[in-house]
């Protein structure tokens, strides 16, 4: 029996109507190749997935069509999988502070100001000189400043500074 | 392109979920439950890992079989415009394809086991591609009506927890909203064309709506329930669930193009606000499955021809030295 179909290019080729005997070989599909594209100039390259391809031009033609038929794409990239090392997620703890990593960061120097604001109040007090008007107005206006100014603390939290 | 989950199988083969380490199982359920993905190379038990593999690659099968029906009107699509917008839906479906083998590839199977149980039928996948595109309405009815019964679907498990899967899905959302717009397009051009174009629209939803109906598959009533699977987040909504609100949507399109929907029953519960119908015939959703629809034997047959055929240029092409390592991610 061959295949009735609507279609008639499909009556045209005679297809029969039992056929178990397809055995794919193993490499049928040939390897992977990881794609990576680029959305704009000054953009970062970003993996997007991958293709099978018998070799890297045809990695980059596959990937052009499967990544590219329409979203925004000037650059692409093609690696075999086989090329990829990758750490595993059960050492996800080599990605943990071990320590106190606030040296690394811009709000590990948030006490600048405060250092500063004591230096001077400590050289105020060593010279106990008779406060003049103008500097009286001074120390008000920097303490101030300084009761009303909000600090963020690591956790993100906007912490009002005493 | 996508039916439900159909049928979630339980079998016995391979370990047991009681026979898992349980302290690994916990640590993998409390991931889930905390929100987060799991990617390939986690540890997850054994069980998540057969039903992912299962579920993914009907849907990727339901993709590459789904551009059948369709692809068949290319040389007669009516006019240049929709030959290519045809073209472009039918070239983005095999693409989908493409992209859920490689999410099922990440968790062991490779892509030509896979296109093997499709070829042997062990591996099903959307049951409304075995009936046939009679005319060129019928193709404007599956972009409109069956396209929007698949995001429905894929939306729902792009919420899911395998990290491949979720991704793959988002890629796919996106371009189908365009099916969704170029097939509701073409059925309101036809709706709103001549007379014999609108018989040919309604003839051709006639025809379509049981298998709509059968699309997100049996109601929660007889089909087998997966806590189990919703806990692990790869089920996330029941049929009857997605069936509801593919009605919410729909139906009322369908009847603003003055369109008849085959079932004098269906209409919305005023009270419980959930719309009732006539059950589709269950029993020949499970004939059609089990390969006695009207399509079934040319689908695996025309996809058979393509795999023959090129298979030389493929082996051609095939250097000595290559190997295959599971994809990444
Ligand atoms: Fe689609
Ligand atoms: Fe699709």
């Amino acid at each position: 029996m061959k295949i009735q179909s609507l279609d008639p290019r499909i009556n045209r080729i005679e297809l029969p109507e039992e056929n178990n005997n397809t055995r794919i070989p193993p490499m049928d599909q040939w390897q992977t190749y990881e794609v990576f594209h680029q959305q704009a100039r000054g953009d970062q390259h970003k993996h997007v997935g991958i293709v099978h391809a018998p070799n890297p031009e045809m990695a980059l033609l596959f990937a052009k069509e499967q990544y590219a038929r329409r979203s925004q794409c000037v650059n692409l990239w093609v690696v075999r999988t086989a090329d990829v090392y990758a750490t595993s997620y059960d050492d996800a703890d080599i990605f943990e502070p071990a320590f106190d990593k606030s040296y690394r960061e811009s709000w590990g120097y948030k006490d600048t100001r405060q250092l500063i604001e004591k230096f001077k109040k400590e050289k105020e007090m060593a010279s106990p000189a008779t406060p003049t008007s103008s500097s009286i107005s001074e120390e008000n206006h920097s303490s101030e400043e300084t009761s009303k100014k909000k600090v963020v603390g690591k956790s993100g939290i906007i912490i009002g500074k005493k | 392109m996508y039916g439900n989950l159909t049928i979630i199988e339980i079998d016995n083969f391979g370990k047991k979920i009681e026979e898992e380490d349980p302290i690994k199982l916990a640590e993998f359920e409390a991931r889930i439950a905390r929100g987060e993905k799991i990617e390939p190379q986690d540890w997850m038990p054994f069980e998540y890992r057969k039903q992912l593999i299962r579920m993914i690659e009907q849907h990727a099968h339901s993709e590459i079989i789904g551009a059948l029906p369709e692809g068949t009107w290319i040389t007669r699509a009516p006019g240049f415009k929709r030959k290519l917008a045809l073209m472009a839906k039918v070239q983005d479906e095999v693409g989908h394809a493409q992209l859920l083998y490689a999410a099922a590839e990440t968790l062991g199977k490779s892509r030509e086991e896979m296109i093997q149980d499709l070829l042997n039928g062990k591996s099903k996948y959307s049951n409304v591609f075995n009936y046939p595109a009679v005319t060129w309405a019928d193709t404007a009815i599956i972009a409109w009506l069956i396209d929007a019964g698949a995001i429905i679907n894929q939306v729902t498990n792009s919420k899911g927890s395998y990290g491949p899967y979720c991704r793959a899905l988002e890629r796919i959302c996106a371009e189908e909203s365009f099916h969704l717009r170029y097939g509701y397009d073409t059925c309101v051009h036809l709706a709103t064309g001549t007379p014999s174009q609108r018989k040919m629209l309604q003839d051709a939803l006639n025809r379509w709506w049981t298998p709509i109906m059968h699309f997100h598959g049996p109601p929660d009533k007889i089909s087998v329930h997966g806590e189990k699977l919703m806990k692990w987040k790869v089920k996330l909504a029941s049929n009857d669930e997605m069936r509801q609100q593919f009605l919410d949507m729909y139906v009322p399109k369908i009847w603003e193009l003055g369109l008849e929907i085959p079932d004098p029953n269906l209409h919305k519960n005023p009270e419980t606000g959930k719309w009732e119908y006539t059950e589709p015939d269950w029993n020949e959703f499970m004939r059609v499955i089990n390969g006695d629809g009207p399509c079934n034997k040319e689908r695996l047959a025309v996809r058979r021809y393509a795999e023959e055929k090129g298979r030389w240029v493929r082996m051609a092409l095939l250097r000595k030295e290559e190997k295959y390592v599971v994809p990444l991610a």
